[in-house]
Parts: C-alpha cells; sequence; structure tokens
C-alpha cells in the first residue's frame, strides 16, 4: 500500500500536465469577467465560491448583462449537472471517508481532477482503497490553486491577450488529452462516439441541456454495446443453467 | 450586493450537484447497473463537450478545411492517440492551430 504523502504527490504529479490546458482557459475566465464590467473582486470571489469553469464563463455574461438570479442559478444548476455522475462515479471509492473528507472532495471535484482521480481509483493493483482519497486530494488542490492563480492573473493581466491567440481551444485539447488515451475497448469507444454525435445535433438546445442529452446518449450506447460483447463471449462456452 | 448573492448561490447550487451522490451513495448499495453505467461517464460527457467545439463555427456547423479547430482537434487526438501525454497533446494542438490559422486565413 503506498503512504498517503505517496498518493498525494502522485495526485499532484498527474495533474501537471493538464494545467497546460486549464490555466489559459482560468485566465480566458478572469479577462472576459472584468471585460464585461463585473468588480475584479467578485471576478476572483467566483472562482472560488463556484470553483466550475464553464459555468463561470457563461455565468459571467448572465451576470453583467443583469439577468435574473434565478435564471442564472437554473443555468449554473444545467451546465454543471454533469458533475453528479462524476460524484456517483467516485462515490463507491470514497464511501468509508468522514463526513469532512467527503466536503472537501466534493468542493474538488471538476473535470480535470475527476478524470485523473478516476484513473487511479479503478487502477487494479494490490494497494488498498484506505489512501486513494490522498490522490484524489492532490490532484483537486492542485487545480484549484492553479484555477485561482489563473483567473487572479485573468483579472488583471488578461486584457493583454490578444484573441488571436485562441487560448479558449486549449480547453477541447485538455479534454482529447484525457478522453482519447483511455479508449481502450469497443464500449468506450462507442459511448465516446455516440455522445459525441448527439452533442453536434443536440448542441443548438437551451441552458446546454443537449449536453446532458449527448451524455446519457453515449453512456447508454456504451451499456448496450458492452451487454452484447458479455453475451456473445458467455455463448461460446454454454454453463448449464 | 445583488451579484454577490446571486454568486453564492451559483456556488451553493454547483457544490450540492458535487455532494449529494456522494452523500447518497455512501448509505445505499449501489445497484450493478449503475456501476456498469459511470465506467461511460468520462468518455460520454467529455466528448460531448469537445465535439461541438471542433465542429461548430460561427454558430453553424463547419467541417470544411477552413475550419481550423476541427483539423487541429484531429491532429490532437492523434497526437493523444499514439503518444498518450497530456502535455504533447495540448502543446502539438496549439500550434497546430496557430499555424493553420497562419496558412489558411
Amino acid at each position: 500500500m503506498l503512504s498517503s504523502r505517496t498518493e498525494f504527490l502522485n495526485g499532484v504529479k498527474n495533474e501537471l500536465p493538464l494545467l497546460l490546458g486549464v490555466m489559459p482557459y482560468g485566465m480566458i475566465y478572469g479577462a472576459l469577467a472584468v471585460k464585461l464590467g463585473l468588480p475584479p473582486t467578485l471576478a476572483v470571489a467566483m472562482s472560488v465560491i463556484v470553483f466550475a469553469g464553464s459555468s463561470q464563463l457563461i455565468g459571467a455574461p448572465l451576470l453583467a448583462a443583469g439577468m435574473s438570479g434565478v435564471v442564472i442559478v437554473a443555468t449554473t444548476f444545467v451546465v454543471n449537472l454533469r458533475h453528479a455522475l462524476y460524484s456517483a462515479s467516485v462515490a463507491p471509492f470514497i464511501k468509508h471517508l468522514s463526513t469532512r473528507w467527503k466536503l472537501l472532495l466534493a468542493y474538488l471535484l471538476t473535470d480535470e481532477a475527476y478524470a485523473v482521480t478516476i484513473t487511479r481509483f479503478t487502477q487494479p493493483d494490490s494497494s488498498s482503497v484506505f489512501n486513494k482519497h490522498w490522490f484524489y486530494f492532490g490532484a483537486g488542490l492542485t487545480l484549484w490553486a492553479s484555477w485561482q492563480i489563473s483567473s487572479t492573473i485573468g483579472v488583471f493581466v488578461g486584457q493583454l491577450i490578444p484573441d488571436s491567440w485562441s487560448l479558449d481551444f486549449t480547453l477541447a485539447l485538455t479534454f482529447i488529452a484525457i478522453v482519447v488515451p483511455n479508449l481502450k475497448d469497443r464500449a468506450s469507444v462507442a459511448a465516446a462516439v455516440s455522445a459525441g454525435i448527439m452533442a453536434a445535433f443536440s448542441y443548438a438546445w437551451p441552458y446546454k441541456l443537449g449536453l446532458f442529452a449527448a451524455a446519457i446518449t453515449g453512456i447508454a450506447v456504451g451499456m448496450l454495446i458492452e451487454q452484447r460483447k458479455t453475451r456473445l463471449s458467455s455463448s461460446d462456452q454454454p454453463i448449464p443453467d | 450586493m445583488n451579484l454577490w448573492l446571486i454568486v453564492i448561490a451559483m456556488g451553493i447550487v454547483t457544490f450540492g450537484i458535487r455532494l449529494f451522490p456522494i452523500v447518497l451513495l455512501g448509505r445505499i448499495e449501489i445497484p450493478l447497473i449503475v456501476q456498469r453505467a459511470l465506467r461511460f461517464v468520462p468518455p460520454a460527457v467529455l466528448t460531448a463537450i469537445v465535439v461541438p467545439e471542433l465542429l461548430y463555427h460561427n454558430g453553424q456547423v463547419d467541417v470544411s478545411l477552413m475550419n481550423v479547430r476541427l483539423l487541429a482537434g484531429l491532429i490532437a487526438i492523434v497526437v493523444a492517440w499514439r503518444t498518450k501525454n497530456a502535455l504533447i497533446t495540448i502543446g502539438v494542438g496549439m500550434i497546430a492551430l496557430w499555424v493553420l490559422s497562419a496558412i489558411l486565413r
């Protein structure tokens, strides 16, 4: 079993490459928020209070436009709904932890922290589950710190970054870097492809509901393919009922 | 002041979404079918975010050679597949985007 310290440091180490994609995105958020006229303190505080990149980027223009709070909060809900799937996914691995740990780890649950953590959690190894939450904490804290630093930089010097640098593209690249190496079997490829196709068609749906529909489509297709494979392979070796 | 209240509400909603399944599923046994479904969460969700980023250009689907994001994204996918390295994937993807933009525009 790896020590909690080693797990923590491995979490930090595994998160680091993703920061190349996350930090430019944080700077874009900060720059956009002040460009839209939000107070710098509010823009920085939002990174701490909400700590969710996509909903901050979508929420900032709505806030600046004086949109009603109910609409903004409802939009935040839908945009972040995918985190419920992540949360359910890590739940079995942190079941044994104290409430304090669960509160902390839930706060740190983002796309990028989840991606590296679930890879560690599902690694088949002899090490027990009991220190792996330190890996999660390491990855989550690293992402959290980099998000705070980069969005603060964005608030103060982000206006200097020319649009032509297209730094917002780093988010798509980060997700590509997370997904592609993990497509190890036919069912996950099918899940990704079908979710991608559905997303292309449902993109224009209001409040990013298309994203959620695409996610559900991908999950359903992945399960169907996996089930068919299990059935086929079990029919190879007939087992008496 | 009102802006602050909205931001705090956004934070509460986000935290609630992240916390609720952890707390709920910590108390009950997770059904097998849910466990099987959860394996497909990362590829499905993240691909659903990426694909429109690559396909849509000014609010329209653009699958032409002029869509530099699509081209750079495809290059990044190949690099991610071959290297399995996030740093190289993001780096090559951005350089591809800049070079293609310079050539094609």
